[in-house]
């Protein structure tokens, strides 16, 4: 265990944890839009910096991405000091530039002060923060349809060609990651559109409920090794047929009891 | 041949300096992209064929060496027949024949080839008495330019791979790791960090294996210190690393060439072949039981690459994106294990500091900044070319007493230093002594050895608009300072350089910059907006006439400025009317010309052509 000090107060935390996951878990909010605890630290929308000093350190400061700054004996940390505050104001006037249309940009930009960018907003722009969360998330779940595309300004999340991208599965977890909600899908019926691609859904047997793609289902039977009639059933249908069982096995041990 | 023992170095060695010294002459042509651009492989293969047609006496074509980057690039191409140093400078293919007829044949020097001094107007015969030559004093560019550039027989016979084998046989990696710290090496990539410490941090850790790399993706504009080393001497490169990897514990290293320097990738693998033939690379090294090889990886024309966590990522064939190092590279670089990544210049320094001790290294630049380092010196100076001058020297000898001062006369403006994330210094900082804490003290940086020079005809908005559009598109887009932050401060320069600009602006731009300075994640984004910030802390007036009176006073920014003919000088040639794209330019022959501000696109092409300096830039 380490002891450390946030804002005035000294905690405890694990050796090697990262400074966002201990401010976290002491209730302390700190904004950090490119994190998601499924996948590694990434550092990539620099809401999250806070300010560090040590006693030693005669006075000198840095400031260090949380998300990614692992935890030491005696660091002194401010979460909310005058210049952090600044720091993320201006990056959120940065990224109101880029997404003057996103309500979720709109909103944490306000709870910092800023209603209207001082930056030039970008023409024709899409609410994509290009935190690549989607495509952090696509790649921790083996399967890399999507990725980044070019660098700098012009970077876009997109798949090989820009076409229906072969490896994926939809199973909808870079939509439900994106912290702008920026990817689109739909649900129609028994058919599912995402990245321009269409999967069938498949309807569980027994209430005939829409479940996961077939192509997930069969992603996931052969990585995880599930037998592939396990997703014939929904999961509310599952855990019926776990409950008449355990009721059985109940009802057959009393039998066996008596 | 593979070579087994130290001894059998020498002995080998002592073969290749007959070989190399054979013939009383040596001609060097110089084969650097800047003399091969000019001309240089033909002058060469007709030399071939000359000496082969005229069968002179104790001369073959053996004695015809194309050789790495000379350095004097302005003057190219360049021939250099040896032992004398005869110099001889923009050399064609029409001067083949009386070169072998004169110079070799008869000893005669042909007075017009020669170097003309610009400050006496004298001709200097021998390249080592030109001051361009003179000041310098060359440790990483020993050989280039004076043994082949990719001939392992060469190298040895220049005492080539005798740094290895002492240290194989003589030290141990401590040792190794001790005389480096005692030279005070420091990175010369750009960061100057000390290279003793982190090969000892490197050594001592724990996790396995370890790896080197050579950084070899110099990307600044006008920078190509690590290109003349890496195509002209590979074999010092090579050395260097393998020195290193004893030293470290790695079997295992990559050198990272950028995209645009393909010439350096065939001469490196060459290079390695070469190596691998003698038993210098690969299993048991002269009888040692230390293995290594080496790799070249290729670049895929990204600038951000040659950021050191990005390059391992692209080593590892990832996206070449840079990662926070709060844990560094050192612990945890390519593939998460131990690694030491120094750059093309560094590793060329090492066989030297090895061969002649850390104390010779350390005696030579300034206290801190020991050692020498290569420069390449463009832009408006007299002497374009690449240079290697101990630390300490000031700019102003740098700019002056090798660079022969500013082109046509005219009135110096500003040094820029160290590639876009650099600055620019002025007039005032000429005396400042070129080593990483003066320089970085002073608002710019030493980076890896670009050093533009600018005459009063430079704007520095331009300037920095050039620099901020370069890191716009360079950025790798990560994170959001740099992506965004960049972009921003770019747009905020063109508004000044189109006259759009405020007084307000540039507070922004200066709060901007602080942030993105330091939030963003990589050093491309922390010195990104260096290009501005060094420009306004010392051309602060400049920015302001751009948008306070609307003018730009060096007469660049198209927006803010208008050609007209002066009256008294314009003799009527018409020259700029033919020249004009737009044909704004009006007139008769003889009579004064008038330029149509409306249909003038002021693309300078008229002030391009004016011989009687009548073309006024208002």
């Amino acid at each position: 265990m380490v002891s450390l000090t946030i804002n005035g107060r000294v905690v405890q935390a694990n050796k090697g944890e990262m400074l966002l996951s201990v401010t976290r878990r002491e209730g302390i909010d700190i904004p950090a839009l490119c994190h998601h605890d499924a996948v590694e630290p990434f550092g990539a929308c620099r809401l999250c910096m806070v300010e560090i000093t040590k006693a030693e350190w005669d006075g000198w400061t840095n400031y260090v991405a949380a998300c990614l700054y692992p935890v030491e004996d005696g660091l002194i940390v401010q979460t909310h000091s005058s210049k952090v505050n600044e720091l993320r104001r201006t990056v959120l006037d940065l990224l109101l530039a880029r997404c003057p249309n996103s309500p979720e940009i709109r909103q944490l930009a306000a709870e910092y002060g800023v209603t209207q960018t001082a930056y030039e907003e970008i023409p024709d722009a899409d609410n994509c923060i290009l935190c690549g969360l989607c495509t952090r998330v696509c790649e921790r779940l083996g399967f890399k349809a999507i990725s980044t595309v070019g660098r700098g300004h012009d970077k876009v999340v997109a798949p090989p060609l820009k076409e229906a991208p072969p490896d994926c599965v939809g199973c909808l977890s870079c939509a439900q990651v994106c912290p702008t909600n920026v990817i689109q899908y739909e649900d129609e019926g028994n058919k599912r559109t995402i990245w321009n691609k269409s999967f069938e859904l498949i309807a569980c047997k027994e209430c005939g409920k829409q479940t996961i793609t077939r192509d997930f289902a069969e992603a996931l039977s052969s990585q995880r090794n599930i037998p592939e009639d396990y997703f014939e059933l929904c999961d509310e249908c599952h855990r019926r047929e776990l409950s008449v069982k355990m009721g059985s096995i109940v009802s057959w041990s009393r039998e066996a009891a008596s | 041949m593979r070579i087994e023992t130290p001894q059998q170095l020498t002995r080998l060695r002592k073969d290749c300096l007959a070989r190399f010294n054979r013939h009383p002459q040596k001609i060097h042509v110089c084969c650097g992209p800047g003399c091969l651009a000019n001309g240089a492989q033909k002058v060469s293969d007709e030399l071939k064929k000359v000496i082969k047609k005229k069968r002179l006496k104790g001369f073959s074509v053996d004695a015809l060496k194309e050789t790495g980057c000379h350095g004097f690039c302005e003057q190219g191409p360049l021939v250099v027949v040896e032992p004398a140093g005869t110099f001889y400078t923009r050399v064609k293919v029409k001067d083949v024949e009386e070169i072998i007829d004169k110079t070799i044949r008869r000893k005669e020097v042909l007075e017009r080839l020669l170097f003309t001094d610009p400050q006496t107007g004298e001709k200097i015969e021998n390249y080592r008495d030109i001051p361009f030559y003179a000041r310098q004093q060359r440790i990483a560019l020993r050989n280039i330019g004076q043994i082949s550039q990719c001939d392992i027989d060469e190298y040895i016979a220049v005492d080539g791979y005798q740094a290895l084998a002492k240290a194989l046989k003589k030290m141990s990696p401590q040792d190794v790791i001790d005389e480096v710290t005692t030279s005070g090496l420091r990175g010369r990539g750009g960061a100057g960090f000390p290279a003793g410490r982190k090969w000892s941090t490197c050594a001592r850790a724990d996790d396995s294996p370890h790896y080197v790399i050579c950084n070899g993706d110099e990307g600044d504009p006008g920078a190509f210190m690590d290109r003349a080393i890496m195509e002209g001497d590979p074999h010092s490169v090579i050395e260097g690393m393998i020195i290193a990897a004893y030293a470290v514990g790695a079997h295992e290293g990559y050198i990272y060439v950028r995209e645009e320097y393909p010439l350096a990738v065939v001469n490196l693998q060459k290079a390695i072949e070469q190596a691998h033939e003698y038993g210098l690379l690969g299993d048991g090294i002269l009888s040692s039981d230390f293995s290594f090889d080496v790799h070249v990886s290729r670049g895929g024309g990204a600038f951000v690459c040659g950021e050191s966590s990005a390059l391992m990522k692209s080593i590892a064939g990832e996206v070449g994106e840079p990662r926070a190092k709060y844990v560094r590279s050192v612990l945890k670089g390519l593939h998460d294990k131990p690694t030491v990544l120094n750059n093309v210049e560094s590793y060329a320094n090492v066989p030297v500091i090895i061969d002649k001790g850390g104390k010779w290294f350390s005696a030579i630049g300034t206290k801190k900044s020991t050692g020498a380092k290569a420069f390449s010196l463009v832009g408006k100076v007299r002497n374009t070319g690449l240079i290697e001058v101990p630390m300490g020297t000031t700019l102003r000898e740098i700019i002056y007493d090798i660079g022969g001062g500013i082109q046509n006369d005219r009135p110096f403006k500003a040094v820029q230093t160290g590639g876009p994330s650099g600055g620019c210094l002025p007039e005032s900082k000429l005396d400042l002594p070129v080593d990483f804490d003066t320089l970085t003290e002073a608002g710019s940086m030493m980076g890896s050895g670009g050093m533009i020079v600018l005459d009063d005809h430079t704007c520095v908005v331009d300037l920095a608009k050039y620099f901020l559009a370069f890191l716009v598109d360079e950025s790798c887009g990560k994170c959001v300072p740099c992506r965004e932050g960049l972009y921003q401060l770019y747009g905020l320069a063109v508004a000044i350089s189109e006259g759009r600009g405020t007084e307000a602006d540039l507070d922004k731009m200066e709060k901007l910059s602080d942030t993105i300075v330091i939030s963003s994640l990589c050093g491309l984004g922390k010195s990104g907006p260096n290009p501005f910030l060094s420009t306004i802390r010392y051309f602060r007036d400049e920015y302001l006439a751009h948008i306070r009176d609307k003018k730009c006073p060096a007469g660049v920014c198209r927006e803010l400025i208008r050609y007209e003919v002066d009256p008294q000088k314009c003799d009527g040639c018409m020259a700029c009317i033919t020249a004009c794209a737009q044909n704004a330019i009006t007139g008769k022959k003889k009579e004064v010309h008038t330029i149509d501000q409306d249909a003038c696109d002021k693309c300078g092409a008229c002030l391009a052509v004016c011989k009687r300096d009548a073309i006024l830039v208002l």
